[in-house]
């Protein structure tokens, strides 16, 4: 390559950079100005929006609401799709293509359908089961499924299953040995991409929420924005800054030691902080 | 019986016992036995689909024969699964643990096995040292060559103490020189320890460098089990013949117990094969080439038009006219035998095997 031509490219590399980098900045800059200024006109800067998503209980309780189910969605995906999906890679590798089919379903319904079409059980489940939001967990699972199937399934593609868990049960393992010991380790990159992606949607979630009459954290913000703009905003930006510490956490942890994988990773990352951050901007600007 | 068992004290007897296996309906074996003596190493050999893997991971456990018995060790261990069953297996594919070091690769069967942390730490290092790589111990397996992975695995293996070895092509990933050097060192590895082992390949040379027996399979079933002296200079059958070195095809006619190559008469090694054209199975090394106008009457003469050096012999292609002839003698007598040299041949006085009836003989 020549001076000139790598000197191009880092031109180019640069340009992108900047310009992607004020696409996401940019608005995110001026609601964090918004959230800030003071009522009345020419009234000082101050951080009242800020203190008043402590003071707001319904605020509070809707982001613990939200904050909950994101967890519990997350863990739910895991136990349902991880062993199903190694199970039927090693003993019914037929049933692959139907799984798949079943798990990307969600994808081709749209959210308002698949509502209406819950509206009964979610009846059901208010009179005989529980009227706590957090039941609002079974209706997510559906729909992460189609988002962390595809994660863990390009996690399961990249390492050598059948072998590897073959291995380990000629040395003694029982198959949950196998799971925890050596798939999950072998995977962990996937899984925390799936778990990354489950938790974005289920704190960006608002229709599922609003039209079964529950309040989570976008109903909530979009509640407060008809009374109080400034904090509507306040709180879309911290949910968007605990988004980014949390993209920070979970990719110090779980790293695989194959160098090579951890740049795919971090490309893999920054996409979904993308489609996260983005959720919760168009969410707040309601 | 016992001459394995007595240097390591390690091995145990080990019988398959009619296994079948069929998928859909295809069938992998149809009614295999088999039985290793305690410290006997024993090579199935056969080309791809013969189910030679199938008796492997039939033996492991990792499939379920539709009938048949599995005896480790004097128990029968057809329904126990494949975590139970104590044995140490070496896969094809690369299968370290891609998120252990070499030793916590080892380490990983000890410690399901409950050994304590001390015992299994030394224990480990100790099987590294067996395999040579004690200066790699603390390395991933992306950091190590596929030779060494394989050895790392052979290591893991072992480490379990198990009752029963499995191979299955654990060198066919390899290349050629990493593959005979591995080779002997499994070989050399298996004698020390004495464990009984079941080894699978399609290389021949593999099978009959190592193997204490040698069984070659086709179509689900055992062409024929013996040393591999046995195997390579008296196949019991023309398969086995045939997939076992080299083989030249000549066509003859079988009259009273013999059959006559173009005037050489050759005895059978079924003398009850009935009269009429047939095709002799005969060795390169059987057939010896003397440079033409030489006084050894032979009605058998061609012309040199390759020679192929193999270190200590070299393989001299005939052409006879009608089809050629492969020849293997000693360098030291093949000097003269260059491309283009008249050549008279002889044919050794072995007994010959005459190929299956579906090939029918052409003019060669």
């Amino acid at each position: 390559m020549t001076r000139s031509r790598r000197f191009k490219l880092q031109l180019f590399r640069i340009t992108i950079f900047i310009v992607l980098g004020a696409f996401f900045l940019v608005p995110i800059g001026a609601m964090l100005e918004f959230s800030t200024r003071g009522n009345a006109i020419n009234a000082p800067r101050n951080l009242d929006a800020w203190k008043n998503i402590v003071q707001t209980p319904e605020l509070v309780s809707a982001i613990t609401a939200s904050l909950e189910l994101a967890v519990i969605t997350c863990l739910a995906m895991l136990v349902l799709l991880l062993p199903t999906m190694v199970w039927v890679r090693l003993r019914f590798p037929q049933l692959n293509r139907a799984i798949e089919f079943i798990c990307l379903i969600p994808l081709t319904v749209p959210a308002i359908a698949l509502v209406v079409g819950m509206v009964p059980i979610y009846r059901w489940i208010n009179i005989n089961l529980s009227d706590s939001i957090l039941t609002l967990a079974f209706a997510y699972l559906i729909l992460v499924l189609p988002y962390s199937y595809r994660a863990l399934d390009a996690g399961l593609s990249a390492i050598d299953l059948k072998t590897l868990s073959e291995a380990a049960r000629s040395l003694g393992a029982r198959w949950g040995t196998v799971m925890l010991r050596v798939v999950v380790p072998n995977m962990s990159s996937a899984i925390v991409n799936a778990s990354l992606i489950s938790v974005a949607l289920v704190l960006g979630e608002f229709t599922f929420a609003n039209l079964l009459a529950y309040e989570n954290l976008q109903v909530a913000i979009n509640y407060v924005s008809l009374v109080d703009a400034g904090t509507s905003i306040a709180v879309a930006v911290a949910a968007l800054l605990f988004a980014f510490a949390l993209l920070m956490i979970l990719s110090f942890v779980g790293r695989p030691p194959v160098p090579v994988a951890k740049a795919e990773d971090a490309e893999f990352r920054v996409s979904q902080t993308v489609g996260l951050s983005g959720g919760l901007i168009g969410r707040a600007g309601r | 019986m016992t001459t394995g068992a007595s240097a390591a004290g390690r091995g145990v007897e080990v019988r398959l016992e009619d296994l079948q296996r069929r998928y859909g309906a295809a069938t992998a074996l149809a009614g295999l036995t088999l039985t290793l003596a305690p410290g006997e190493l024993v090579a199935l050999l056969g080309p791809s689909g013969c189910g030679k893997t199938t008796a492997l991971r039939l033996l492991a456990g990792l499939e379920e024969p539709d009938s048949g018995k599995v005896v480790v060790d004097g128990v029968d261990v057809t329904n126990v699964p494949a975590n139970k069953r104590d044995i140490g297996m070496v896969f094809q594919a690369y299968s370290l643990f891609p998120h252990m070091t070499a030793i916590r690769n080892v380490e990983f069967g000890m410690q399901l096995h409950d050994v304590g942390s001390a015992e299994r730490r030394k224990r480990a290092g100790d099987m590294l040292e067996l395999v040579g790589l004690s200066a790699h111990a603390y390395k991933y397996a992306h950091q190590m060559s596929g030779g060494q992975q394989q050895r790392v695995a052979l290591a893991r293996a072992l480490a379990i103490e198990p009752k029963v070895l499995l191979l299955d092509e654990p060198l066919s990933a390899l290349d050629a020189k990493v593959r005979s050097r591995l080779r002997d060192e499994i070989r050399r590895v298996q004698l020390e320890v004495g464990t009984t082992t079941l080894f699978v390949t399609h290389d021949q040379e593999e099978a009959l460098a190592i193997a204490d027996r040698v069984g070659v399979m086709n179509a689900g079933r055992l062409e024929q089990l013996g040393p591999p002296t046995t195997i390579y200079s008296r196949p019991a059958t023309p398969f086995v013949a045939e997939f076992v070195g080299l083989t030249n095809r000549l066509a003859g006619v079988v009259k009273d117990g013999e059959v006559d190559v173009r005037g050489a008469r050759l005895p059978l090694v079924k003398p009850d094969t009935p009269n009429g054209p047939a095709i002799a199975l005969v060795r390169p090394e059987a057939v010896s080439l003397v440079v033409d106008g030489d006084t050894v009457p032979s009605p058998l003469v061609g012309t040199v038009i390759a020679t192929a050096f193999l270190g200590a012999t070299s393989r001299i292609t005939v052409d006879m006219g009608d089809g050629t002839v492969l020849a293997q003698m000693p360098t030291s007598e093949a000097g003269a035998l260059t491309a283009g040299t008249r050549v008279k041949l002889a044919l050794r006085k072995d007994p010959v095997l005459i190929a299956r009836d579906e090939s029918k003989p052409t003019e060669a």
